[in-house]
């Protein structure tokens, strides 16, 4: 099971998934109406850790965080 | 050093202590960057979410460019509300010489802007609006996207 958790201003609960790779989650979220104006925007982390392609596999237990465009200070 | 607290920063407090902690430790420069919010737009404020897992790590990788250079970082952040004329953030370097502190202050804040996971909100009229327009996607976004 994969958990996929949104952050900051995406109101979204967190999901649980069997999935084994991001581009499950990207079909998954590229169907849901409510990700659309986040998909285009948002970096993916595996694990706490920023990722920049869809290839990189998902193992039972990992998390994945959506990180929408930020602004600190 | 990174510092995170609820609501609005204490910056004299903060300041005074950092200077302090690094009074002796032969440091010619202490550059501190201190946010404050200001009124504008109508706010009555601003709001602030972290998500500190991955705001640790990217500070770490800035405190090891800083310590190759001699020079140690110290931030401070707020969660959850800071109010007209309160300070949410301070950011300060300190280095054995003033260029390297000077440079290092511009790099970080700036990187911090556009990659640090912290999201900011107006408060207004008790509302919490996502400040979307001024909010950067960070690095290698869009990766689900079509």
């Amino acid at each position: 099971m994969i958990r996929v958790e949104f952050l900051g201003p995406i109101q979204k609960e967190p999901l649980e998934l069997e999935i084994t790779n991001l581009n499950q989650l990207a079909k998954i979220l590229q169907d849901d109406k409510e990700m659309t104006q986040w998909l285009d925007n948002s970096a993916v982390a595996v694990n706490d850790t920023l990722v920049s392609s869809l290839e990189a596999p998902l193992k039972d237990g990992d998390k994945v965080s959506l990180l929408p465009p930020v602004c600190g200070g | 050093m990174l510092e995170l607290y609820d609501g609005s920063l204490d910056v004299s407090d903060i300041l005074k202590r950092w200077y302090e902690e690094e009074a002796t430790s032969n440091y010619g420069a202490y550059i501190p960057f201190v946010g404050t919010v200001r009124s504008e737009d109508g706010i009555d404020g601003l709001s602030f979410d972290i998500y500190e897992p991955i705001l640790k790590s990217w500070f770490e990788a800035w405190q090891q460019k800083a310590k190759a250079k001699g020079a140690v970082i110290k931030m401070a952040h707020s969660r959850g509300d800071v109010m007209l004329h309160e300070s949410s953030y301070i950011a300060s370097v300190f280095s054995p010489k003033r260029r390297v502190a000077l440079e290092f202050i511009d790099e970080f804040v700036e990187d911090f802007k556009a990659s640090a996971p912290i999201w900011k909100y107006d408060l207004i009229d008790g509302k919490r609006v996502y400040a979307k327009d001024r909010s950067t996607a960070i690095k290698g976004s869009g990766i689900l996207g079509k």
